[in-house]
């Protein structure tokens, strides 16, 4: 079946049940989004399609007809979203892993919510992340909301 | 000194693990630098931990687990202050698995000693544990020890190489080397600067210096101030640095379903409906040798991880029971028995206790029991290792705490020469202590030898992961302290029973070698606090169970933490005393101490009147050397617990990263309140009930108190963060609960009778 991945229309000859996630990893060979639960519970895994955030590990790939966009697809290495380089500003990561889940949700409450109150940001992040870094992401995305802005 | 030398093989956490490869390495011979092994093409190195390519690219090895924590940005931050290069300049690469890095600060940490005990006989075994890491030559991650281990050799690594490159600019120039300069990665000699990538070849045939001058402190333009993390790019664009990111030509994939009776071995199994499944490859019997604690389950290989994880569910298999009480009544009985009557050791006794209770009147008496259950480490990264078997060679990567444990068990497990072995640490998706097991990539290691010579990706399904855990201990304490007439503590005694760690952990990694001696994990937090009480004893009973457990975030600290100083609030109400006011009068021979609960005073506002429906707690432990008192606020709203702010002053002697520090005090308090706030292991018919985030989860962001962390640098030894921010966090929240309902909650997690709100 035919994905479109960050832009680019991929081929790829797939179960139409594996959960997207599986099929991201293991056959596209896209490994920004992470497996942490498989049930939907951690949010690791989360990608935009259409825009929207959704956990890659409970959405069967069959059935995905939208654009896919990845960890991968939000910047390039010279420059990086205004939401990344927010993370680094606050120096958000600690171990990592959630950390491409908790990006691309908050990109997609920025992009429904420029100016996002703690009470916006607390339903939108539901990503967990058990280095606890949820102070530095709140930070993180009032700065990005602010450098948005400006 | 040799019988305490010998003594100490008996002794504690360190002792044991260290008699591993004792005798085979001697002790006055420096280890090879294992980077000589794998230079690039004009690439010269200095010692174990500076590369320099002649195109001037600098690379330093930080050869400790980055499980979060930020040591690899510390570490390097080490060698580049004494190399005179800038952070931004900079690759920095674990390194390959090597004896060079044993972490002699682990072990010497291990001693059976509090933190504060610098006598004849504990900086004895202290230094002769020491001497056992380097032969041993265990490079491991934990303890929050890393920093203190890298402190002094890897700021000289830095200078050293710095003074070989002068030397050699020395001689390039024909001056004499006392009137050469560096600065930014060149050495400067008037207006002439030569990158040091120019001289590396030249200076790496150079002896080196036999003894180095480092820069004193105040003259650090590095340490001491708040890094950009050298990982934060490849954290926030997604770069394929996990284990679980490994990809190699002609992969495979698997995957495990071992035992759910921990321990127990495999009766029987039908692979035939999976093995019809497309894409599976092979089914196979994972059961290792008799002795192997592990016990019995199936691995599956395939063309993906998704269909492992299906094809593993769908293979019949007949289990074994284990040998431990099958649910938690029961488990908690041999815990009630133990604390009960069992004898155990005191590793603190101090004055006649038993005296000290025998005429006590009833009323002078406080007495409370506690307990704490089972607890698994859920790293956001589940269990996972890729394995490589061809050709009489064997390669693992895998995110691990442990790398030279790993390289020997796994050559082990493919019948390999430890010399045709490698490992490859990764970046870690979290480690807590779960990653210092071999468990993973010996799994991994043994489907590798059905795989046909190519590489396998092993990894866990998440319930596979929590299921299969090496726990926290479960743990049931019994406190009894009296007061005299003036309501002043004149005696305390502690009795903690729970599985030793130590034990467990031996039995399953170095089976051939038994462990001996007291386990001081089992009360550190408890007997090891500065406190004076005249009259003081803490006990800890090994309860006999089998269950594995493990080192998870600040071991014993976890729980000992909360046993301790919640009781000590108890004590501070009988004795109509205020527990901050309680805390400074027991610590008066500690100023350290002190100086903290003082200071997390001030920054809460301790004392001023406090709104309805709220309430503040104080809590305060020493661990692996940092001085950490916390106060936690909670309000109630709607019948539900809401933890509005968290206050920390942790004194970690010199403070090499601010940021760092603070974030990973911030991290060790969400993960202490989320194991507070509701988690807990349970055994139901001999298996382990929880499975995934549903039922095992975590605090989430809008549970997330406001946490304000203050350094203080009072302490005179320099202590480790990554773990300390836990314990306290725990007992605040209990004592926090009751100062704002008169709810006294004994036994975790606090959920059981509490509600949070979400």
């Amino acid at each position: 079946m035919k994905l479109n991945i960050n832009g680019t229309v991929k081929d790829i000859e797939v179960d139409p049940e594996m959960p997207l996630l599986w099929a991201l990893r293991d056959l596209a060979g896209i490994k920004g989004p992470k497996f942490g639960c498989g049930i939907g519970a951690c949010g690791a895994c989360t990608v935009l399609i259409d825009g929207e955030p959704q956990r890659s590990c409970s959405v069967p790939v069959g059935g995905v007809t939208g654009a896919i966009t990845t960890i991968e697809g939000i910047s390039t290495s010279e420059n990086l979203h205004v939401v990344q380089q927010a993370w680094i500003d606050e120096q958000v990561p600690q171990c990592g892993y959630c950390q491409s889940g908790q990006i691309l949700a908050a990109i997609a409450l920025l992009e429904n919510n420029a100016k996002p109150t703690d009470e916006d940001i607390n339903e939108a992040m539901t990503n967990l992340c058990r280095c606890g870094t949820y102070p530095r992401i709140k930070a993180a995305i009032l700065r990005a909301a602010a450098n948005m802005g400006a | 000194m040799g019988k305490i030398l010998r003594r100490t093989f008996l002794i504690g956490t360190a002792a044991i693990v260290g008699g591993v490869a004792f005798g085979v390495y001697k002790y006055r011979t420096p280890y090879d630098n294992p980077l000589e092994d794998e230079l690039a093409e004009g690439e010269a190195t200095f010692n174990p931990y500076v590369k320099i390519t002649s195109d001037n690219r600098i690379t330093i090895i930080a050869p400790r687990a980055e499980m979060g924590q930020g040591i690899s940005t510390t570490l390097a931050a080490l060698v580049a202050e004494e190399l005179d290069v800038d952070m931004a300049n900079l690759k920095v690469e674990h390194g390959p698995a090597s004896f060079a890095y044993h972490n002699k600060a682990m072990l010497e940490d291990g001693t059976p000693f509090p933190h504060y005990e610098r006598g004849i006989i504990s900086n004895t075994v202290r230094n002769a544990m020491g001497a056992v890491s380097k032969f041993a030559g265990i490079q491991a991650t934990g303890g929050s020890s890393s920093i203190k281990d890298a402190y002094l050799k890897m700021r000289q690594a830095g200078a050293a190489a710095r003074q070989t490159l002068k030397q050699a600019a020395a001689n390039r120039l024909g001056v004499d080397i006392s009137t050469l300069k560096t600065e930014g990665g060149q050495v400067i000699n008037g207006n002439t600067k030569i990158p040091y990538g120019d001289l590396a070849l030249d200076a790496a045939k150079l002896d080196a210096p036999s003894d180095v001058q480092l820069k004193s402190n105040s003259d650090w333009k590095i340490l001491g101030k708040s890094q950009n993390r050298t990982d934060m790019v490849a954290k926030v664009t997604g770069a394929p640095i996990f284990g679980i990111d490994v990809d190699l030509p002609d992969m495979v994939y698997g995957t495990i379903r071992m035992n759910p009776y921990l321990g127990g071995r495999l009766k029987s199994f039908d692979a035939s409906a999976a093995e019809k499944m497309p894409g599976v490859i092979k089914v196979v019997d994972m059961s290792g040798s008799e002795n192997d604690a592990f016990g019995g389950g199936i691995g599956v290989i395939a063309t993906n991880t998704w269909t492992a994880f299906k094809a593993a569910e769908a293979v019949k298999v007949e289990w074994l029971k284990a040998g431990y009480p099958p649910n938690t009544e029961g488990i908690k009985e041999v815990l009630k028995k133990a604390v009960a009557g069992g004898s155990g050791s005191s590793l603190r006794d101090d004055g006649d206790t038993e005296t000290a209770f025998a005429d006590a009147p009833r009323t002078r008496i406080v007495e409370a029991e506690y307990s704490v259950p089972y607890l698994a480490h859920a790293c956001m990264e589940p269990m996972n290792a890729t394995a490589w078997l061809k050709d009489g060679k064997l390669q693992v990567w895998a995110p691990n705490q442990a790398p030279t444990i790993i390289r020997a068990d796994c050559a082990f497990e493919a019948g390999v020469d430890e010399m045709d072995t490698k490992v490859h640490t990764t970046y870690l998706g979290g480690g807590f202590g779960r990653r210092a097991e071999i468990d993973f990539c010996r799994f991994a290691t043994r489907l590798a030898k059905h795989a046909d010579g190519k590489p396998v990706k092993v990894i866990w399904s998440r319930e596979e992961d929590i299921r299969h855990d090496t726990y926290r201990p479960a743990a049931i304490s019994r406190f009894k302290a009296r007061l005299d007439e003036n309501n002043m503590l004149t005696a305390f005694d502690a009795r903690i029973a729970s599985p030793s760690i130590v034990a467990s952990f031996m039995r399953r990694t170095f089976p051939s070698l038994s462990p001996a001696g007291p386990d001081k994990t089992m009360i550190e937090g408890t007997y090891d606090q500065p406190y004076t009480i005249a009259n003081h004893r803490v006990t800890a009973i090994k309860a006999d169970l089998s269950i594995p457990v493990g080192f998870w975030r600040a071991v014993g600290n976890s729980y000992n933490g909360f046993f301790n100083e919640c009781f000590m609030d108890e004590i501070a109400v009988k004795a109509k005393t205020d527990p901050v006011q309680l805390r400074l009068s027991l610590m008066k021979d500690y100023p350290t101490a002190a100086k903290c609960v003082e200071k997390v005073a001030a920054m809460a506002d301790w004392g001023a009147p406090l709104k309805e429906g709220t309430g503040k707690g104080i809590a305060f432990t020493l661990s692996f050397g940092s001085w950490v008192a916390e106060v936690v606020e909670v309000s109630i709203v709607d019948d539900a617990v809401k933890i509005d702010n968290v206050w920390c002053a942790v004194d970690v002697g010199e403070a090499l990263d601010p940021s760092i520090i603070k974030a990973q005090i911030m991290s060790g308090v969400v993960f202490g309140l989320s194991s507070a706030m509701g988690q807990e292991i349970t055994f139901a018919d001999g298996a382990v009930e929880q499975g995934n985030f549903d039922d095992y989860d975590a605090m989430r962001m809008v549970q997330c108190p406001n946490i304000h962390v203050e350094i203080l640098e009072n302490a005179e030894l320099m202590g480790g963060v990554g773990e300390v921010g836990t314990p306290p966090s725990i007992p605040a929240l209990a004592n926090a609960i009751y100062a704002a309902t008169g709810k006294r909650i004994r036994t975790m997690p606090l959920s059981n009778e509490v509600d949070f709100a979400s």
